[in-house]
C-alpha cells in the first residue's frame, strides 16, 4: 500500500494560559489516503479544527505544536512558512465554518476567487485566470456567474457565499482539501447542496477530505473512515459502516445515541450527561470517565492507550469486555 | 450616495448659519475694547476720533443690528473687513488658508503613513518589544505638547546642527515666487525656481514633522485597534490558507479593513488642524490661519475672529462629507446602505 496522503504521528498542541502551558491535542495520530473522505468528529473544544490547523501551519505564533506531520511524503511540522505558503492553496486547502466571516467584506467576490489562482500561477493571463475563476463558480453551482463575478460577500446569501469559499478552495486542484464543519452554519436544505458539491469533487477530481464535523449524518453519508476526538484525543478510530454499526467506545455510542432518529418514538433527546472537561481540568485518568455509565476505578488514575480491535482503535479500558461491546450495541 | 451629498450640502447653509451666530454673540459678549486696536489706545480719549471710528466701522450700532447687517453682508460674500489689517478679511483668509494648508497637508501625510505604519508594527506584533516600542512612540506623540516639541526640535535641527532652517516658510534671503496658488512648493516649481523648492520643502520638515506627529499618535491607536480585531477575523485565516504572504495579508485584506474605521479620525483631525494649528504656525512663523486668529483675537478683531470660526466650522462640514464619501468607496456595503 501506498504512504498515505497526510500521515500525523504524536500531534499535540499546547496553548499558554495564565496557569501556564494547556495541552488541547494530545498525541492524535491520523492519516488521509489520497481519494479519501475522513471524518474528524467530537465536540466543540475536542482539538478537530486545532489540530487540522496545525496541518496547515495556521495556528497563532504563541501555539505549541509537537509531534510529525506528513503531507505526501514530506514532513510539514515546523517547516519553513515558505514551504508552507507554497503548499496552502495550491495543494492543501481549507473550507471554513462560517461563510458569513470567510470572505473579505471589501473584496469582490472575482477577486477573492482570481487571487487564489493567481498566488500559485504566476505565469497564466488576465484573461485565463477570469475564466478559469468564473468556470469554479459555475462548478459550484453559482448562476450568472458573469454578474456575481464584481459583486461583493454581502450581497450573497449563506449559502451563495460558502460555494464561493468551497469554489476558491478547490481552484487549484488541492490534493487534501480540510473542511471545517462546512455545513454547520447553513440550513438544511442547503446543506444537501453543499454535501453533493463535495461528493462530486471527490468522484470527479479524485481529492482526499477531511471533514471536520459534530453532525454524524454528514459523516455517515460522506466519508469512508472516521476519527472521534475527545478532549484533544483520539477515542476511537476506524471504517465508518462498523463503528457506525458496533462503536467500541462508550463515547462515541453515547454520540450516535443522541443522533435523533426518526424511528425513535420517545419524546427527549438522548443527551450526554455533563460536559466535557475544560483544558485546565484535564485529569490523570480517561477524560471521558466523569461522564461515563461503564467507567470502572482505572478509569479514573490511567489514561487507556489505543488498542487494535478489529478493523478500529479505541482508547478505553473496557474496549475488550465483551459484556461491553453487546451493552453499546444496544444504547440505552 | 448622491442624494445624501446633495442633502448634505443643502444643510451646510443653516450649520454655518448657526455657527455664524453662536460666534458673533460669543465675540459681542467678550470684555474688552475693540476700539484699542482700531484707533490705538492713546486716542481713546479723544471723544471727536472714538465718535468717527464707531462710525466707520458700525460699532455705535445695536447688536441686534450689527448681527443682521453681518449676515446680509455675509450673504453677499462679504465677511467684513479686519479691524486690525483693514482688508476685507476674506481676502486675508484668501491669503494665509494656502499655507496653513500645505502645513496641514504634509502633517497630515506624516501622521497617517506614520500611524499606519505603527499600527500595523504594533498589530502584527503584539505585546512584544516592537509594539511597546510603537504605542509608546504613538502615545509621546499624543502626549508632548507642539509648542514645546516645536522650540526643542528647532533647537536641536536648526540652532545646534543646522541640518534644517529656523522658522519661516522662506529663507529670509530668498526672493518669494509670484503667488499663484499660495502653495509654496507648487508655486516655487511654477516659476522653474526647484532651489526655492528645495528651500520650501526644507522649511515644512519640522513643522510637519512636530504636527504630524500629534496627529500620529491619534490615528496609531486608532488603527491598531481595529486592526487587531480584524486580524482576529475568519477571512484573515482564508487568506493565509491560500497561500498569500503575511506582508500582503496584512495589508492587502486586514489594512483595507482596519482603514475603515480610522477614515472618521482622519477627516476629523484634518478640520481640526485648518484652525488648530494655531501653536505650530505661532513657533515655526508660519502666516497660515492659525497665528491670523491669534492676532485676531488678541485684539478683538470681531470680523476677523468670526472669519476664522466660518472658516473652521465650514472645514469641519467639508470633511465630514468627504469622510462620508471616503466610506462609501472603502466599504462596499455602505454604498446601498446610504
Amino acid at each position: 500500500m501506498a504512504a498515505p496522503l497526510l500521515d500525523i504521528k504524536g500531534l499535540a498542541v499546547t496553548i499558554p494560559t495564565r496557569a501556564g502551558e494547556r495541552a488541547a491535542v494530545s498525541n492524535v495520530d491520523f492519516s488521509v489516503d489520497r481519494g479519501e473522505v475522513v471524518g474528524l468528529v467530537g465536540e466543540s473544544g475536542s482539538g478537530k479544527s486545532l489540530s487540522m490547523l496545525a496541518v496547515m501551519g495556521l495556528l497563532p505564533r504563541h501555539f505549541g505544536v509537537s509531534g510529525s506531520i506528513r503531507f505526501d511524503g514530506e514532513e510539514i511540522a515546523g517547516a519553513p512558512e515558505r514551504r508552507l505558503r507554497a503548499l496552502r492553496g495550491r495543494r492543501l486547502a481549507m473550507v471554513f465554518q462560517d461563510p458569513m466571516t470567510a470572505l473579505n467584506p471589501v473584496k469582490t467576490i472575482g477577486a477573492q476567487i482570481t487571487e487564489m489562482i493567481r498566488l500559485h500561477n504566476a505565469g497564466m493571463s488576465r484573461a485565463q485566470v477570469r475564466q478559469k475563476a468564473l468556470s469554479l463558480l459555475e462548478a459550484v453551482a453559482i448562476p450568472a456567474p458573469e454578474r456575481r463575478f464584481d459583486q461583493y460577500p454581502h450581497e450573497f446569501s449563506g449559502g451563495m457565499r460558502q460555494r464561493v469559499v468551497i469554489a476558491i478552495a478547490i481552484a487549484n486542484d488541492p490534493d487534501l482539501l480540510i473542511a471545517d464543519e462546512p455545513t454547520t452554519a447553513l440550513d438544511v436544505t442547503i446543506q444537501a447542496q453543499i454535501i453533493e458539491i463535495f461528493a462530486r469533487l471527490r468522484a470527479e477530481r479524485g481529492m482526499a477530505i477531511v471533514l471536520i464535523t459534530h453532525d454524524l449524518g454528514l459523516v455517515a453519508g460522506l466519508a469512508d473512515r472516521m476519527n472521534v476526538l475527545y478532549a484533544g484525543r483520539i477515542a476511537e478510530r476506524g471504517p465508518v459502516g462498523p463503528l457506525f454499526a458496533a462503536p467500541r467506545h462508550p463515547y462515541t455510542a453515547s454520540l450516535l445515541a443522541a443522533v435523533p432518529s426518526i424511528d425513535d418514538v420517545s419524546e427527549r433527546l438522548h443527551a450526554i450527561p455533563g460536559t466535557p472537561p475544560s483544558l485546565s481540568e484535564r485529569l490523570p485518568g480517561c477524560a471521558f470517565a466523569p461522564r461515563c455509565d461503564f467507567a470502572v476505578p482505572l478509569c479514573r488514575t490511567s489514561l487507556p492507550d489505543l488498542t487494535r480491535i478489529g478493523g478500529s482503535v479505541v482508547a478505553c479500558h473496557r474496549a475488550n469486555d465483551p459484556a461491553l461491546a453487546t451493552l453499546l450495541k444496544e444504547p440505552a | 450616495m448622491l442624494k445624501v451629498v446633495v442633502r448634505r450640502l443643502l444643510v451646510m447653509p443653516f450649520l454655518l448659519l448657526g455657527i455664524v451666530t453662536a460666534t458673533f454673540l460669543l465675540a459681542q459678549f467678550t470684555k474688552g475694547n475693540p476700539l484699542v486696536s482700531i484707533i490705538g489706545a492713546r486716542n481713546l480719549d479723544n471723544a471727536e476720533v472714538v465718535a468717527a471710528a464707531k462710525a466707520r466701522w458700525g460699532l455705535d450700532r445695536s447688536v441686534p443690528e450689527r448681527y443682521a447687517i453681518y449676515v446680509w453682508n455675509l450673504a453677499h460674500g462679504d465677511l467684513g473687513t479686519s479691524f486690525r489689517t483693514k482688508q476685507p478679511v476674506l481676502k486675508d483668509l484668501a491669503q494665509r488658508l494656502p499655507a496653513t494648508l500645505e502645513l496641514v497637508i504634509c502633517a497630515m501625510i506624516v501622521g497617517a503613513a506614520g500611524g499606519i505604519a505603527l499600527a500595523i508594527v504594533s498589530a502584527e506584533f503584539q505585546n512584544s518589544l516592537a509594539d511597546h516600542a510603537a504605542r509608546l512612540l504613538a502615545l509621546m506623540g499624543s502626549c508632548l505638547p507642539v509648542f514645546w516639541l516645536g522650540l526643542i526640535a528647532l533647537f536641536l535641527f536648526s540652532v545646534q546642527t543646522r541640518l534644517l532652517p529656523g522658522p519661516g516658510r522662506l529663507d529670509i534671503r530668498a526672493v518669494a515666487p509670484p503667488t499663484v496658488t499660495g502653495f509654496m512648493l507648487v508655486d516655487t516649481l511654477l516659476a522653474g525656481n526647484v532651489a526655492g523648492f528645495i528651500d520650501a520643502a526644507r522649511h515644512l520638515v519640522l513643522p510637519s514633522l512636530v504636527l504630524g506627529w500629534s496627529v500620529m499618535g491619534i490615528v496609531a491607536r486608532m488603527v491598531r485597534a481595529s486592526m487587531l480585531d480584524v486580524l482576529g477575523q475568519d477571512y484573515i485565516t482564508m487568506a493565509r490558507a491560500k497561500g498569500a504572504a503575511r506582508l500582503r495579508v496584512l495589508v492587502h485584506h486586514a489594512l483595507a479593513n482596519a482603514l475603515i474605521p480610522a477614515l472618521t479620525i482622519l477627516g476629523f483631525t484634518f478640520a481640526y488642524l485648518i484652525t488648530g494649528s494655531v501653536l505650530v504656525e505661532t513657533i515655526f512663523s508660519w502666516p497660515g490661519i492659525g497665528s491670523y486668529a491669534v492676532e485676531a483675537a488678541r485684539s478683538l478683531d470681531y470680523p476677523a475672529i468670526t472669519g476664522v470660526t466660518i472658516l473652521g466650522g465650514l472645514g469641519f462640514l467639508i470633511a465630514n462629507l468627504i469622510t462620508d464619501v471616503a466610506y462609501a468607496a472603502a466599504d462596499p456595503r455602505m454604498r446601498e446602505a446610504t
